[in-house]
């Protein structure tokens, strides 16, 4: 009797471990299987309207957005349509699109002898939607994820709250639910899931909205101030402006490829 | 043997209710953690990872640390060790058990922390640390277990369990390797983004694992009747001087390089941590008492008369593990986050729940390390008798 029980646990034992590894080795296997599998993937039933792009950027034409108030409209527009919470203690903010001073949006580029406004005036910082996002490298469980389109997306569902992304973001573009966000919301989009605490999140270059053929919310806002398009069609009004103005990005040094350019 | 952990003095139960109490105080913190958020910490926004990681991060090395026990014994056959490797083994086992538990406590979504195995993903980091620190859980369980009953049943230990040890200790450099490049992999985290940060996590490790062991032996030589050994204490001593001098030369390099470049995304955290950035100070008085427990530590170690003078010797090995704990658990987490990549320096300091959830943890471990000691000594008693 006792050795069979004591076999008995030895046999759960290993088969609760062999069971947990299965998806591991899972990973490895479906590593190859995946270039595979994309030939053939089934094809999604997409809107025809859909806005499709080989790869998203937006441009920030800073001499439009000279003020505080010019930006708040941009910000507000966003903030409704996400559900992004208006939390007053900083230390628990939500933020996806924002102001920032130009010290603190390119650190390692402020100098003494920049032009006073370049100096005071707000610059709007946000996701970059980087080429090679460190936080899709940096997430456990790829609970954020890169699209075909460069689109850097987050499944709040998935996400366990480990923050590793906040971590490995060099642009601070992600914001973690340290409380429940839904009594901070004032009015609430239906459209938009909201969140529950303990997970992370981040400007999504309004994904949804480019899946029913609109423009992101913050450059419909903009009046003409930010630029979206695709940056791989040399004919998109975003390859036209970028070939047009002198652009900087957000610590380029870093390799990330942020696809947020400024028109400073 | 799990009988033995059950059968104790007064004095035991009453160690072991106090420890029971702090975990219960620690559970309540976390339920109302659970419920409210982890807004009920210190962390912020800018400061997304404090306490919990620190003192995971911190433990990651106590595990690794054990290893120099098991490494002198069956790599170079060092005799005198073979009495105390179950103690570094039990040891690891205990530390491990916190640093699981800590990821657990910080995570926003703890009934979602199964999904790191239902979606595995080898680009990250967190994956890996999450394969070594079980594997290394297990290999010490494994062997730590076995080779006990061995000597329990006055036989050699089963053949089949060597090379789990000789794995168990490439893997135990693995444990702290990874969890160092957790971090220094990072772009935009200057402090860091450093080659040097896993072979200092390891010398620390190297430095706190062993003096808190000298520290455990010196208390089970005075409460049973097993004596670790004047020779193994003494040999783990020079361990403990050689990775203290190791930690704080490593410190050093980082602080020249930083310095002599001058690139401010290097030396601002550093500025930060020892002199505090635009006005915000709040862990210089920290790192300084870091700084001077170190330096009496490698003084009071490196002079033969004062190792040798085991009471002594423990006021080191305390100053070794107090300053290696403020450097690692409060500098080196929170330091990385200060200033933010935007550059606003917003400082981070635990709550009251949070210091409270982070003693529950080290309750849990104590628990462990209690019942696994008080199985070891008096297997050991047993054997001696």
């Amino acid at each position: 009797m006792k050795s069979s029980r004591r076999n008995f646990l030895k046999i759960a034992g290993v088969s609760a471990v062999g069971l947990s590894a299965k998806p591991v080795l899972d990973a490895f296997a479906t590593a190859d299987a995946d270039e595979h599998a994309a030939t053939a993937t089934p094809e999604k039933a997409s809107n025809k309207k859909a806005l499709t792009g080989k790869r998203w950027a937006l441009v920030i034409n800073t001499h439009k957005l000279q003020t505080k108030e010019a930006l708040e409209p941009i910000i507000e527009a966003c903030n409704k349509l996400h559900n992004v919470p208006h939390i007053e203690n900083e230390r628990w903010e939500i933020k996806w699109i924002w102001g920032e001073e130009f010290k603190h949006a390119f650190p390692g580029k402020e100098d003494t002898f920049l032009p006073e406004h370049v100096k005071h005036n707000p610059f709007l910082v946000l996701c970059n939607h980087c080429e090679n996002p460190p936080c899709v490298r940096a997430c456990p469980t790829k609970a954020t994820f890169q699209r075909d389109d460069g689109i850097v997306l987050m499944d709040f569902h998935r996400c366990i709250g480990c923050r590793f992304c906040m971590a490995a973001c060099p642009y601070g573009s992600r914001s973690f639910n340290f409380r429940d966000p839904r009594q901070f919301i004032t009015e609430q989009n239906p459209d938009f899931p909201t969140r529950s605490k303990g997970v992370v999140e981040k400007c999504n270059f309004c994904a949804e909205r480019l899946a029913v053929g609109k423009q992101p919310a913050c450059v419909e806002a903009s009046g003409g101030a930010l630029i979206f398009g695709n940056v791989d069609d040399p004919a998109s009004e975003v390859r036209k402006v970028l070939n047009k103005n002198f652009t900087i990005r957000r610590k380029q040094g870093l390799g990330t490829g942020p696809m947020v350019f400024y028109i400073v | 043997m799990l009988e033995l952990a059950l059968q104790g003095s007064k004095r035991y139960y009453t160690w072991i209710a106090a420890l029971l109490a702090l975990i219960g105080v620690g559970f309540a913190c976390y339920l109302y953690q659970f419920d409210f958020g982890l807004g009920i910490t210190g962390m912020s926004r800018d400061v997304s990872w404090g306490f919990y990681i620190a003192n995971f991060t911190f433990l990651v090395g106590v595990a690794a640390g054990g290893v120099m026990v098991v490494l002198p014994y069956y790599i170079h056959n060092y005799k005198a060790f073979g009495r105390i490797t179950i103690l570094g083994e039990f040891l690891a086992i205990s530390a491990v058990t916190m640093c699981l538990l800590f990821i657990i406590v910080d995570l926003g979504q703890p009934i979602r922390a199964l999904n790191v195995l239902l979606y595995p993903t080898p680009t990250s980091i967190l994956f890996w640390d999450m394969i070594v620190l079980n594997g290394y859980l297990f290999l010490n369980i494994i062997v730590g277990w076995n080779v006990l009953q061995a000597e329990r049943n006055g036989v050699p230990p089963q053949k089949w369990l060597k090379p789990l040890i000789y794995l168990s200790i490439p893997w135990a450099v693995g444990i702290h390797t990874v969890t160092a490049y957790l971090y220094c992999g990072l772009p935009g985290r200057g402090f860091w983004l450093t080659a040097i940060l896993a072979p200092r996590f390891l010398a620390s490790a190297f430095a706190a694992g062993p003096s808190f062991l000298i520290l455990l032996c010196l208390l089970i030589r005075n409460i049973t009747k097993f004596d670790p050994g004047r020779e193994q204490i003494q040999s783990l001593a020079k361990i403990v001087t050689y990775a203290i001098i190791l930690n704080v030369f490593f410190l050093l390099c980082e602080v020249f390089v930083a310095f002599y470049s001058n690139i401010p995304e290097h030396t601002d955290h550093l500025t930060y941590l020892f002199a505090g950035l635009h006005g915000k100070s709040a862990l210089v008085p920290w790192m300084w008492t870091s700084m001077v427990l170190m330096a009496v530590a490698i003084l009071l170690l490196i002079v033969p008369v004062t190792r040798q003078n085991e009471t002594v010797l423990a006021v080191a090995c305390v100053c070794v593990f107090l300053g290696t704990w403020i450097d690692k658990g409060m500098g080196m987490i929170s330091g990385g986050f200060v200033p933010s990549p935007l550059h606003h320096v917003n400082e981070y300091m635990p709550t009251f729940p949070e210091i409270l959830i982070t003693i529950g943890v080290y309750g849990v471990g104590f628990l462990v390390l209690t019942a696994l000691f008080k199985i070891a000594t008096t297997v050991k008693e047993e054997v001696a008798a």
